[in-house]
């Protein structure tokens, strides 16, 4: 249902990979959440605030995103929200979100299949909002469900598949451009260089190149990124595949080396975290 | 002696010593790298694949930033009967384990070690495939 996933689109979110939990309880998040504003509150008494002048008092909701799962396996996605109320402004009483994350499976039977009675798996876990937050939440859960998170990156052999798959999709309106971020190392002062491609030259290129539709290979993802690389080399005389690409960027989505994504596009959504789902998975075992 | 690409400069050929060994440096990280060596492997002499020739990847302690799919360089080692060596030139001591590899490896390939021939190299590889 693409209304109530609307609020995860055109988000920066950071990437970590999660074991499994150990004795979670769907049935209990209202309890949970009780849990992890007292933890919270007790962080900041500790002198962990976050900001610091106003008094924020921050309330936790836990839910659950039922559609939010790939296969009949899959655990439904699990959303932690921190909103604060300012404590000065009592007459308007509206919550403010702070921060997000959420914890996924899409399609992440590789890990779900091999896991005792007891765990639940949601490999995938995407934050936005401050990282003072993030690291209470992360511990209160390490603490209380025996888990480890880890910054999940995306190397430079990832990020080719993302834009070779992501700029092959095919979208209704019109797309934005096919965007390629590469850092040239070992310079006295780093150098970016961003390559731009027309969406439908981006769409047409990957047309030639998949043999059968529904399938890529790694071969295919290699010839269209040599496409581009000698389109660039032929033009300005510089070896791309010489520098490290840092980030793509297509309509359905764009993603970070550092481990951000944002997904732009919601018919593709569940394609994306898939592809992500599988990373996180990889990182764990 | 050390070259960024096959074939060397035909001016100083008569200058130049005899070659024991060829080993093709492929940075994980730049995908740059294995298609030089691969240009630059169509230049090598055939008869250097008896032994003379290995793979060296550099950079394999960062994951993260890997440019080459791995089974892309088994592929290569497989095709040209050569063995290849991975390694991190950053750390100190594995930089140091693999000089003295690479530098056992030429003593057998110049000779200078009595009853091992640099076809030795050639028949270990196979035998693992057999196996």
């Amino acid at each position: 249902d693409p209304q109530k996933t609307a609020f995860l689109l055109r988000k920066a979110w950071t990437l970590y990979s999660v074991t499994p939990l150990y004795r979670f309880r769907r049935g209990r998040l209202r309890e949970y959440a009780r849990l992890l504003s007292a933890f919270i509150a007790a962080e900041k008494q500790k002198g962990l605030a976050v900001e610091v002048g106003v008094e924020l008092d921050i309330k936790v909701a836990l839910s659950s995103l039922a559609d939010l799962r790939g296969s009949e396996q899959d655990q439904a996605a699990v959303l932690v929200q921190l909103s604060s109320r300012s404590q000065a402004s009592s007459r308007n009483s509206e919550d403010k979100l702070v921060w997000s994350g959420w914890f996924c499976s899409m399609f992440g039977d590789d890990l779900s299949e091999n896991v005792p009675k007891d765990f639940t798996c949601l490999p995938l876990f995407l934050t936005h909002g401050a990282e003072s937050y993030t690291s209470m939440v992360g511990t209160w859960f390490q603490k209380t469900f025996d888990c480890c998170f880890r910054r999940l990156a995306i190397s430079p052999l990832n990020l080719s598949w993302m834009v070779a798959m992501w700029a092959g999709c095919k979208l209704d309106r019109a797309a934005s451009a096919v965007e390629l971020v590469f850092s040239v190392p070992r310079l006295s002062q780093p150098l970016d260089i961003s390559y731009t491609i027309h969406p439908e030259d981006a769409k047409a290129l990957w047309d030639t190149v998949q043999k059968t539709p529904g399938e890529i290979s790694q071969e295919e993802v290699d010839v269209f990124m040599d496409c581009l690389y000698a389109h660039f080399h032929r033009h300005f005389k510089i070896y791309l595949s010489a520098a490290k690409l840092v980030k793509v960027s297509t309509a359905v989505a764009s993603a970070h080396c550092d481990g951000v994504v944002k997904i732009l596009h919601s018919q593709y959504m569940p394609g994306v975290l898939m592809l992500l789902t599988e990373l996180a998975i990889s990182q764990i075992q | 002696h050390l070259a960024t690409s096959l074939p060397l400069p035909s001016e100083r050929h008569h200058l130049r010593p005899r070659i024991d060994l060829i080993v093709f440096m492929i940075d994980i990280k730049s995908k740059y790298s294995l298609k030089n060596v691969q240009t630059s492997l169509a230049h090598v002499d055939a008869s250097f694949f008896l032994g003379k020739v290995c793979f060296l990847v550099t950079g394999v302690g960062r994951v993260n930033a890997c440019s080459i799919e791995t089974n892309a360089i088994c592929k290569l080692g497989e095709a040209y009967c050569s063995p290849v060596l991975y390694c991190e030139l950053e750390l100190e001591g594995i930089r140091l384990a693999t000089a003295q590899r690479l530098l056992r490896m030429l003593q057998i390939c110049a000779g200078h070690i009595p009853g091992v021939s640099a076809l030795s190299f050639v028949s270990l590889m196979r035998n693992a495939d057999d196996d």
